[in-house]
């Protein structure tokens, strides 16, 4: 290998780490704040690429349907909640929340999909349909199990990663795609060739992160968030709701998974199942973080990105035992640096 | 709990199916059987111990590769492919359990995601083990000169070990290292201060599970004479906790039935909902995926419990009698039981407990009393070994016990009860209290599975059950432990610590929350045990109860001593008068 080689492959890994370290901060946002482990953020990936790939052809992707279903199915729980609590006044703002708000976006993309409108309208509706979905989820699967214990919320994820999965396959078809690049410009750094491409994704992951520590810093909602991760109870005190903090992070986590979407359909053919290894490498980072520390996270990502990248020169058969099997020493690290003593009170 | 006519309806349908039923359902049930058995080691790991692992297929798969492998190129025999499967798993296994389980957290469902995946690769890339089209030409298994081609035939092996299997596990559950499993969901506090070392009996959870899936891989491997890495990858995996948590986690029966309903599930799916539906597509993902959410939001416990409750009840035999386990020599030295020297503890800046000094001794109730955040619950910590002492020194019998773990200090005589009860709500008053018995049994899980650990722990049980009408709960013992009123559980906790046979009795606010009657019942008890020659320290806060009760008493404020006497002297005390009253008095 010479330089030239490396310097392509570590671009290569540089541009994927930073994909994966916008799911890993998805992944621990999720996490922290609702002791979800998120599986099925994979599928909002896949998703994305092939939502928006289905509006470059001018077709309405077959999601409209679910954001429909589960919009009705949503407002039906809020209102059954709020019939069975007595309080029929808040109906018609949870049903406007609810059922509402995913119903103008799914009538949104279904008639400007044929339009061909320019690329960058595409991507914000693409981004939209997905997102809509992640609170519409949280609400729908996960809010009925909210005080449940990790591993019924892991299975509860799991269950649902297989539900997506075989709708995915409905709604795309086995057929990957890819979108086109949003730039074919390059330029060189003396033998090496840099694709303006890759810097638009690691750009758009960097301002995306520091906008979403802008938020934990600086809002009231971001901090809202941070106080529910600290401590559940004591947040829902302050006046915190978990399930609006739920659905809120849910909408936050679905869009940066959108967005990697978006990011990665350029790069690799995405089909309707490539969403989970994608997503598994984000939780190799995540891990790596020891699902709490987002800029752990963010770091064992870039790694991840750059094993996964230079494993693929040397030994591309084997590129994902690598990349998974580095999660055993960094456990192996973990487990013999972690004070275990500590009580795990269901 | 399974009736004995259900069991033997179960056993002779086993023994019917091969010779009246169509090929295809023999086929089916010898799936169901291989299924059965992988999940029967997660109703172990997941329903009883609290962990899971989604890479149980990557085992199975362990299991058929190793056997597949070493027969096609070697020549082996299968049984000895058997061994050298069992024990390639039991390395992964435990490497696997200790990198994870002895952290806090969900380590282990993510490394067993991450292992699974891994494995199918390594699988499918490896020349050596035929790559993604598989090995072929695996030699059928012969049992003295039969030959087992046939399937009908194969169903009764595969069937028999499950049964096996299924024995096995109930013994385990029903037994000193099962209980401890059980118990672990109570909190590792709980169990460790009674002798058990949690991290481990997960890690024996795990391995147990993981050898129950590479023998159903080798089994799997001779019964199709051929492997490729499809059936061991991670959606498979996944299918195997759904079997579990479908059936039932709870109870044995749980994987049988669980692999039964998604294994017929399956097949009906696949073969109607393309037709349905017009279209082909993987769409009994999506059902399965929807009814396992519903399932966990509706009825979490799975299937098992509903045809559980049909079952006709059997009342629960006696406690026959039984010699008493081995009980702690009595050693009367000179000085005091328990010794507290200068004992200190800070938190950063925060000194909780500041030089403390006291002492028990043998044969009586001391109380512990003071305001709120005078340090008492500390002082209790650093006794019990919950927490490290920053300096000082705490000497029970002379010997020092002041930086050993809390279940050392159980094994050297202090037994404890919690202020927020720890007992495990769905495990009978029986079962709780035995697990006092911890440390006073030896038998392992290999013997409990063989049940050669009958006679040690019908005298556990004896043991226990002496504990509870000592306490005077002689009827609830075959009460569910959450169905007891707060009072009875205090007193329930007293009978588990007293089942550890202790030389010291560590009470933590054993009074609180309960009402007049149940307290003056306790206060009953407590001198009962004093007669009886127990030495108790009481931490408490409620006057009234302590004054009636102790010998003696210490008084602490701000972390400090502030005084030490009898009842009547401490009441008279001008400075316990100020601490508690202001000063008004």
């Amino acid at each position: 290998m010479d330089a030239t080689i490396a310097a392509l492959l570590t671009q290569d890994g540089v541009t994927n780490g930073a994909i994966y370290a916008l799911l890993a901060l998805a992944l621990v946002l999720v996490f922290t704040v609702t002791r979800v482990i998120f599986v099925p953020s994979g599928e909002f990936v896949a998703w994305g690429t092939l939502t928006l790939a289905g509006l470059q052809l001018g077709k309405a992707p077959g999601i409209v349907g679910l954001i429909v279903g589960m919009a009705v199915l949503a407002g039906l729980m809020e209102t059954w909640t709020a019939v069975r609590a007595n309080d029929a006044r808040r109906i018609p703002r949870a049903l406007a929340l609810w059922s509402g708000v995913p119903l103008v976006v799914a009538a949104l993309v279904h008639f400007l999909a044929p339009m061909s409108l320019p690329l960058l309208v595409q991507v914000v509706l693409a981004l939209a349909a997905v997102t809509v979905l992640g609170p519409l989820l949280y609400r729908v699967a996960y809010q009925p199990v909210a005080e449940a214990s990790v591993l019924v919320l892991l299975i509860v994820s799991v269950a649902l990663h297989f539900a997506m999965l075989g709708l995915g396959l409905w709604f795309f078809g086995a057929e990957g795609s890819r979108t086109p690049a949003f730039t074919s410009a390059s330029f060189s750094i003396g033998a090496v060739n840099v694709s303006v491409q890759s810097l638009l994704v690691i750009g758009t992951s960097v301002a995306l992160i520091g906008a979403l520590a802008l938020f934990f810093g600086r809002t009231l909602y971001g901090k809202a968030l941070r106080a529910t991760a600290v401590n559940r109870a004591g947040a829902r005190l302050c006046g915190i709701s978990p399930p609006f903090a739920g659905a809120l992070t849910f909408a936050l986590a679905a869009l940066m998974c959108a967005f990697c979407g978006v990011l990665i359909g350029p790069i690799t053919t995405v089909y309707y199942d490539s969403g989970f290894l994608i997503s598994l490498k984000g939780f190799v980072g995540a891990i790596i973080g020891g699902l709490a520390s987002y800029p752990m996270a963010a770091a064992g990502s870039l790694l991840v990105g750059l094993i996964e990248s230079f494993s693929s020169f040397w030994a591309s058969a084997f590129k994902e035992v690598i990349v998974f099997t580095l999660i055993i020493p960094v456990l192996l690290w973990r487990s013999l640096t972690t004070h275990h003593h500590e009580d795990e009170e269901e | 709990m399974f009736g004995r006519a259900a069991l033997v309806a179960f056993l002779v349908v086993l023994a019917a199916v091969p010779l009246i039923a169509p090929q295809f359902y023999v086929t089916l049930g010898n799936y169901i059987g291989l299924y059965s058995m992988v999940a029967l080691g997660l109703v172990l790991l997941t329903g009883v111990a609290g962990q899971t692992s989604f890479g149980q297929a990557a085992f199975v798969g362990l299991g058929a590769y190793t056997s597949a492998y070493l027969t096609t190129r070697y020549g082996t025999s299968p049984w000895l492919t058997l061994a050298i499967g069992i024990a390639i798993t039991l390395l992964v296994a435990l490497f696997l359990g200790f990198i994870t389980l002895r952290m806090k957290g969900h380590y282990l469902p993510l490394a067993t995601i991450a292992w699974g995946i891994s494995l199918y690769y390594v699988f499918g890339n490896l020349e050596m083990l035929g790559g993604h089209t598989g090995m072929t030409g695996i030699p059928a298994l012969s049992l003295f000169g039969f030959e087992l081609k046939d399937e009908r035939r194969y169903f009764y092996l595969i069937w028999l070990l499950v049964l096996a299997a299924l024995w096995a596990t109930h013994n385990i559950l029903d037994s000193r290292p099962g209980r401890a499993i059980r118990a672990l969901r109570g909190g590792l506090g709980m169990v460790e201060a009674f002798g058990v070392d949690a991290a481990r009996l997960k890690i024996v959870a795990f391995v147990y599970a993981a050898l129950l899936a590479c023998i159903s891989g080798w089994l799997y491997a001779h019964l199709q004479r051929f492997v490729n890495p499809t059936p061991f990858g991670i959606n498979q995996g996944i299918e195997y906790l759904f079997m579990a948590v479908v059936g039932g986690a709870g109870s044995v029966w749980g994987a049988v039935v669980g692999a039964t309903l998604i294994t017929l599930l399956k097949q009906l799916l696949q073969d109607m909902l393309p037709g349905l539906l017009g279209r082909q597509g993987n769409f009994e993902l999506v059902v399965f995926g929807i009814l396992m959410v519903l399932l966990l939001q509706f009825a979490r416990d799975g299937v098992w419990p509903w045809i559980a409750r049909l079952m006709p009840r059997r009342a629960p035999p006696p406690v026959p009698e039984a010699t008493p386990l081995s009980a702690r020599a009595r050693t009367h030295a000179d000085g005091p039981l328990l010794r507290v020297a200068k004992a200190r503890k800070q938190f950063g800046g925060l000194v909780a407990v500041h030089d403390l000094s006291f002492e028990i001794r043998e044969g009586e109730i001391l109380g512990l009393i003071g305001p709120n955040g005078a340090g008492k619950s500390t002082t209790f910590a650093l006794i019990s070994g919950a927490l490290p002492l920053t300096s000082g020194e705490v000497l029970l019998n002379g010997t020092s016990i002041g930086s050993r773990p809390p279940y050392e200090i159980a094994q050297l005589g202090i037994g404890r009860t919690f202020q927020h009860v720890k007992l495990i709500p769905g495990m009978t008053v029986l079962d709780n209290v035995a697990i006092g018995a911890y440390l006073r049994g030896t038998s392992g899980v290999a013997q409990a599975a063989l049940r050669l650990d009958r006679a040690e722990e019908a005298r556990t049980k004896a043991e226990a059950a002496r504990a509870i009408a000592r306490v005077g709960l002689g009827d609830h013992m075959f009460d569910t432990a959450g169905s007891l009123a707060l009072g009875q559980q205090r007193i329930v906790e007293i009978a588990r610590a007293l089942a550890a046979d202790p030389a010291l009795l560590l009470l933590d606010e054993p009074a609180a929350g309960l009402r007049y009657l149940e307290k003056q019942e306790l206060a009953r008890l407590l001198r009962a045990l004093k007669a009886e020659g127990m030495t108790i320290l009481l931490v408490e806060h409620d006057m009234d109860f302590v004054m009636g009760l102790t010998d003696r008493l210490v008084v602490m404020d701000f972390g400090e001593k502030l005084a030490e006497g009898v009842p009547a002297e401490i009441q008279r005390n001008p400075a316990v008068r100020e601490a508690y009253l202001g000063g008004v008095a």
